[in-house]
């Protein structure tokens, strides 16, 4: 099951997070307590040139001593602090969340077309693969990832223990877990984030094996196990790194069957036989609806088949897209339209220039 | 006689205690209940016995009228996933549009829904002599239609001409699928056929086509009228040679 959630604020007029908690909370019987996490655009205006990295340390000195280490090796630190977070009753933290304010140096990545991004994707993978007590859960721009897992973790318990409402943001994405076969480990929920992308993700990927195997041919390394974080990986690649408009990833990693491409004009045929060619180990299978962001748009799909949920809604310059209408309209009682996309209809959003 | 009629604000409330008053209202004798200010609470009306009528303003949550056995449960409004799963007597009315799954495994009564559904629409509804559940849709029904289908009776109006249903039928085994209009054979699933409408059709669905046009107050003759695609099952075992051997 899972509970997802995504708005959009078109003209980047800020929300603070109270409504997409109320929104997240109306969904709590998609979870199961075990996972929760909101990931928010615009946060962090004071800093927004650097890269804001939020890192789980299960230990505020030694752990930490590692990832100043790497990071001054990559750049410089330019600010750094303790997450605030606010005790609760049921919720028990077994690690520090920590934030840095980063610089990377664009020069330890010749030849790039978006060095300081691939900085950032060294010295993400480089912390996570370590495994020495320290895991970055968001690395971009004016944007940071609030998670938790483990028993008690609820959709409230979690916006409460990081006081989510103290922030605002143009783009929320939220996620609920029903935790099905991983145990629920505090750094496990969605979303998941590399630098400019976050996920959120209501499904089960039956080709997570594939397309890890694919996605670390090409440097990623998936530390945690989980879908969302190969499809960070797998949007990333396909965006920044293949050069591919949103549309075409999107239709890279849900394609159409062959029988619809069967049935298309010659040109579309050929498109998109190609890319299902040149992404068979990028493509998804298994039940799915996900919804990405970065700072620029936001973006839903399901799996070809439509075997997850999928609602959206407009209101004013807000897109919201949500696992149940009743969310929405908790948060947006007015919403002007509500609609359901078919399969392989993806929802884009994009933030006025 | 005077109607009992009881009001119930479900504001903020969560469905375990909402599902109890309704419930008690019930089991007090109540003929009319009118929930106000759902939104998505789920389970609403679920295994409810009598012929008590619901009406539920807002948006219900999912496995609305589950296992319902004779009620009657008006929304006005949207409904989310799967309204009148395995119910088995009674009546669901939906004036907006609902969620995939809607009707799933229905064993008897009736769901009318006024605007849209989702995918897999009446999946696994099945039938056992006198049980023959129906389910009518105003609007649209998404891909895979029927699925798995074992008896009862699916109609879709199209009402907005906006079907884009693939995969019907796919693996129906009993009961029939009636769209109003024509269907393309792509749209099929293996397994399902088209036949045509016969007038003795024609009689048997008149009564279902003039009751839901007259809960949503639509002119029922231009429907009596119009022309439809009847789909059922090609065989009794869509799937013999796939995952048998013999």
């Amino acid at each position: 099951m899972c509970g997802i959630f995504g708005v959009m604020d078109k003209r980047r007029q800020m929300m603070d997070g109270s409504g997409i908690r109320q929104a997240l909370s109306i969904m709590n019987e998609r979870g199961s307590g075990e996972g929760a996490g909101y990931a928010a655009y615009g946060i962090y205006p004071d800093y927004r040139d650097c890269y804001a990295l939020h890192v789980f340390l299960d230990n505020a000195c030694e752990s930490k001593a590692v990832v100043d280490a790497t990071l001054e090796q990559w750049g410089a630190i330019e600010h750094d602090e303790a997450i605030p977070t606010y005790d609760q009753p049921n919720l028990r933290a077994p690690c520090t969340p920590w934030r840095y304010f980063f610089r990377p140096d664009p020069s330890l990545a010749p030849g790039s077309a978006t060095p300081e991004k691939d900085v950032i994707t060294n010295l993400v993978m480089q912390i996570n693969r370590a495994s020495n007590g320290a895991e970055v859960f968001s690395s971009g721009k004016n944007v940071g990832v609030f998670k938790a897992g483990g028993a008690g973790s609820w959709p409230e318990a979690v916006a409460d223990y990081y006081r989510i409402e103290d922030y605002e943001g143009y783009i929320w994405l939220a996620h609920n877990r029903y935790a099905t076969n991983n145990p629920g480990r505090w750094e496990r929920p969605d979303p998941f984030n590399l630098h400019d992308w976050s996920v959120v993700e209501n499904g089960k990927i039956t080709t997570y094996g594939t397309n890890r195997r694919y996605v670390e041919s090409f440097g990623y390394t998936c530390s945690n196990f989980t879908d969302s974080e190969v499809i960070t990986y797998l949007i990333d690649l396909l965006v920044r790194r293949h050069g591919l408009d949103i549309n075409l990833a999107i239709r890279a990693l849900a394609p159409p069957y062959w029988e619809d491409i069967d049935q298309m004009p010659k040109t579309e045929q050929d498109l998109n036989r190609a890319l299902r060619f040149a992404y068979g180990s990028a493509t998804m299978n298994g039940p799915f609806t996900i919804v990405a962001a970065n700072p620029d748009m936001m973006v839903g799909f399901t799996d070809r088949g439509k075997l997850r949920p999928m609602v959206v809604g407009e209101c004013g310059d807000c897109l919201y897209i949500s696992s149940e209408e009743a969310a929405i309209r908790a948060m947006e009682p007015n919403v002007e339209s509500i609609m359901m996309p078919a399969a392989g209809e993806p929802v884009i959003g994009r933030v006025a220039p | 006689m005077m109607v009992k009629l009881v009001t119930i604000d479900a504001k903020g409330m969560h469905y375990t205690p909402l599902n109890q008053q309704v419930r008690r209202a019930v089991e007090d004798g109540a003929d009319e209940v009118v929930v106000q200010n759902v939104l998505g609470q789920r389970f609403i009306g679920d295994g409810l016995k009598g012929d008590a009528t619901i009406h539920v303003y807002g948006v219900p949550g999912g496995d609305l009228a589950m296992f319902m056995s004779g009620p009657t449960v008006i929304v006005h409004g949207n409904a989310e996933h799967a309204p009148g799963n395995t119910m088995d007597a009674g009546k669901v009315v939906i004036h907006g549009s609902a969620g995939d799954a809607v009707a799933h495994s229905m064993r008897g009564g009736k769901v009318f829904i006024r605007g849209n559904i989702g995918y897999r629409g009446g999946i696994h509804m099945k039938q056992y002599e006198a049980q023959r559940p129906i389910l009518v849709v105003g609007g649209s029904a998404q891909t895979f239609l029927g699925e798995y289908m074992a008896g009862g009776l699916l109609i879709v109006l199209d009402l907005d001409g906006a079907m884009k249903a693939r995969g019907i039928g796919s693996g129906i085994h009993g009961g029939e699928i009636i769209i109003r209009g024509d269907v393309d054979d792509a749209c099929l699933a293996a397994g399902a056929k088209k036949v045509p409408l016969t007038d003795e059709d024609r009689r048997r669905i008149a009564p279902v086509i003039r009751e839901f046009a007259g809960d949503f107050g639509l002119d029922p003759e231009p429907l009596l009228n119009a022309d439809y695609t009847r789909i059922v099952p090609a065989s009794a075992r869509p799937f013999a040679g796939k995952y048998t051997w013999e």
